[in-house]
């Protein structure tokens, strides 16, 4: 994702010449290339997250679209009074950029586990707020952002996620039908944001052979959304929600403010105390229970418990 | 385990021959990185441990695939000096009370910290081969779920605020142990570090110790080319602080710095070490790149060799 990231954002500078790179020390082999081909339009301002992500405000202040960039909580978090106080509030153009969101660094550990930044910043005034799934998803946003520069947050995964559906054009909606349901009408709606839409996608399939059909939803725009941005899900009265964050503020969160009475959901989230052992990415999917085993479990505890939501 | 190391070891070994690999490495399969279950190399001196944490520190990143050796090999003569009888500690009681805190601001470089505290005894050199495994408590950052390891970092810029305030809990407390933060140079960009260092000499903290690993190179550039910090000593000297500037891979100097804190009354110390990032293996020193890389099983073999420890 992060490749296709600096690519397009360099195709994007070609054709818009305010848009700007600030990274926080970070970025070795991968924003070379923007780096010399905009000389001048690229800063690294250092270890310096709050210092970095105000000056980002500054210059989009004098009308520069200002990229920050660095990952997994450190543009976020670090700098969230900065975010919230000098971009949001000032309705400024900067779009805050991490990389690693979720459980991409799992071994890197506690520090570099992005489980907390949607519930940071899905408060914030005026911000829009993209997490797209895999490379195509991730081009899209960043078509998007151009075209329409403001306070905004980009979440990545690393690098290597496979292209899990085709994207066409910056029709950037809040959801899309990632693959529908194989013999209609489903009953049941699979919601996902960020790359553990893979993880939805495969407990689908699973259960379309075994005849149960699933469409499955990514969701790549968290904010702005109200209730008639999700038009399309709350036909499927049962839904589960995948993503790497804990439940607090966010995804699944996000769907249980907006859903209409009688929606059912069962949500797959990072538990808050996953944080003692380490491991790749799919060793904490599987220690947070987000795998297509417990996608399947989640459907059938629907049938379970038939009042609970 | 072998026998477990006297508290305080000379910086050199007087009179013994040079420390010699006395473990046998089990083969693994083709490719695979056998990690030493054996006994250690005869440890003598500290300048033998500083050679042991950088050989554990290697294979761990190289067992892993993991980042960051070149810090940890810039810091391990810090590390070994800190060890062999500067730091008040007991690996038997690794919350003994009255011990001195020892804090990485620098988690990325923990593999030389896990290594010296295994080395030292706080748990067993075996668990050193699961770094960064699934499952593992050792945490490609420094985790505070280790024996040893009082605080967890990984994002930088922490290390010192803590420090400060673990030393205000000693001067409140009427306490005589004393803190000791390690810090980067590129850490050096944060804010947080300057207000730390700003306020620290305000409260006449002269149990805070700041030992900064000064190897003149950070993620995406070298110092000069990202946020020029010379001259350092001047600025913290300009926030009020004791400083010293050694050669920060010569044990002796190191030591003598180390063992006569505070070196003002009511002043907190700064110790510059000026180092080479990925010091001890000749194609790691200076290397931007091996902030990044990992070495192969062959890298792996010739970095031993060069630090006289060969698997
Ligand atoms: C707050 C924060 N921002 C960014 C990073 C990513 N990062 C890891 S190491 C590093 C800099 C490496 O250089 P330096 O700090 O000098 O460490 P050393 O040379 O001792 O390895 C950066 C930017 C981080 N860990 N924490
Ligand atoms: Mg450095």
């Amino acid at each position: 994702m992060r490749t296709a990231f600096i690519q397009e954002l360099i195709r994007q500078a070609r054709t818009h010449p305010r848009i700007f790179l600030v990274v926080g020390d970070l970025g070795y082999s991968v924003v070379e290339p923007f780096a010399s081909e905009f000389p001048d339009r690229f800063l690294n301002a250092g270890v310096a997250e709050q210092n970095m992500t105000s000056l980002a405000a500054g210059l989009a202040s004098e009308g520069w679209h200002v990229f920050t960039y660095s990952i997994a909580n450190f543009p976020t978090l670090r700098c969230l009074e900065q975010i919230r106080n000098d971009v949001c509030y000032h309705r400024l153009p900067v779009t805050v950029v991490a990389v690693g969101a979720g459980l991409a660094y799992g071994n890197l550990g506690f520090s570099h586990h992005g489980i907390h930044d949607i519930a940071a910043l899905r408060p914030l005034p005026n911000l829009t707020l993209l997490s797209p799934a895999d490379p195509g998803e991730a081009a899209e946003a960043v078509q998007w952002l151009a075209e329409n520069p403001g306070p905004s947050y980009l979440r990545l995964g690393k690098a290597g996620e496979k292209t899990l559906h085709t994207v066409q054009g910056s029709s950037l909606g809040p959801i899309r039908v990632s693959k529908p349901a194989s013999a209609g009408p489903a009953s049941i709606a699979f919601a996902a944001t960020g790359s553990v839409l893979s993880v939805a996608l495969e407990a689908a399939e699973r259960l379309a052979a075994q005849g149960q059909p699933v469409t499955v939803f990514s969701c790549s725009r968290l904010k702005p959304a109200d209730r008639e941005a999700f038009a399309e899900l709350w036909k499927y009265p049962r839904i589960v929600t995948f993503e790497e964050h804990v439940l607090a503020g966010g995804f699944g969160s996000l769907l249980r403010e907006l859903a209409p009475d009688g929606i059912r959901m069962r949500s797959l989230i990072v538990p808050e105390t996953l944080t003692s052992v380490v491991g790749s990415q799919e060793y904490l999917r599987t220690q947070a229970g987000l795998t297509v085993d417990a996608a399947i479990r989640a459907l059938e505890s629907f049938s379970a418990s038939p009042t609970t939501r | 385990m072998s026998e477990p190391l006297p508290m305080n070891l000379p910086s050199v070994a007087v009179g013994v021959p040079p420390a010699v690999e006395s473990g046998v490495s089990p083969g693994g399969p083709p490719g695979s990185v056998t990690v030493r279950t054996e006994p250690a190399p005869t440890i003598r001196s500290s300048v033998d441990l500083a050679a042991a944490i950088r050989a554990h520190a290697l294979r761990m990143v190289t067992r892993a695939k993991a980042s960051h050796v070149a810090g940890a090999l810039s810091m391990a003569d810090l590390l070994a000096v800190l060890y062999s009888g500067v730091l008040r500690h007991r690996p038997d009681q690794p919350d003994w009370p009255d011990r001195d805190r020892f804090l990485l601001s620098k988690g990325h470089s923990c593999t030389a910290v896990y290594a010296t505290l295994a080395l030292r005894g706080f748990f067993p050199e075996s668990e050193l081969a699961t770094y960064g495994q699934d499952g593992s408590r050792l945490m490609a950052h420094i985790s505070h779920k280790v024996p040893g390891v009082e605080f967890s970092t990984g994002s930088l810029g922490h290390g010192l605020p803590f420090g400060l305030g673990k030393a205000l809990a000693a001067q409140r407390d009427r306490k005589p142990w004393r803190v000791f933060t390690l810090l980067s140079d590129g850490e050096l960009d944060e804010g947080s570090n300057w207000e730390a260092i700003l306020l620290a000499p305000q409260h006449r903290l002269d149990n805070l110790v700041a030992l900064v690993d000064y190897n003149k190179i950070q993620s995406l550039g070298s110092v000069a080319e990202v946020a020029e910090l010379h001259p350092l000593a001047d600025k913290f000297r300009a926030f009020r602080w004791a400083v010293r500037e050694v050669a920060g891979h010569d044990h002796n100097a190191i030591r003598d710095a180390l063992e006569t804190v505070p070196w003002e009354p009511g002043r907190p110390s700064c110790l510059i070490a000026h180092t080479t990032k990925g010091r001890g293996v000749d194609f790691m020193q200076d290397q931007l790149a091996w902030h990044y890389k990992s070495p192969s099983p062959a890298q792996l073999a010739d970095a031993l060799r060069q630090l006289g420890c060969p698997d």
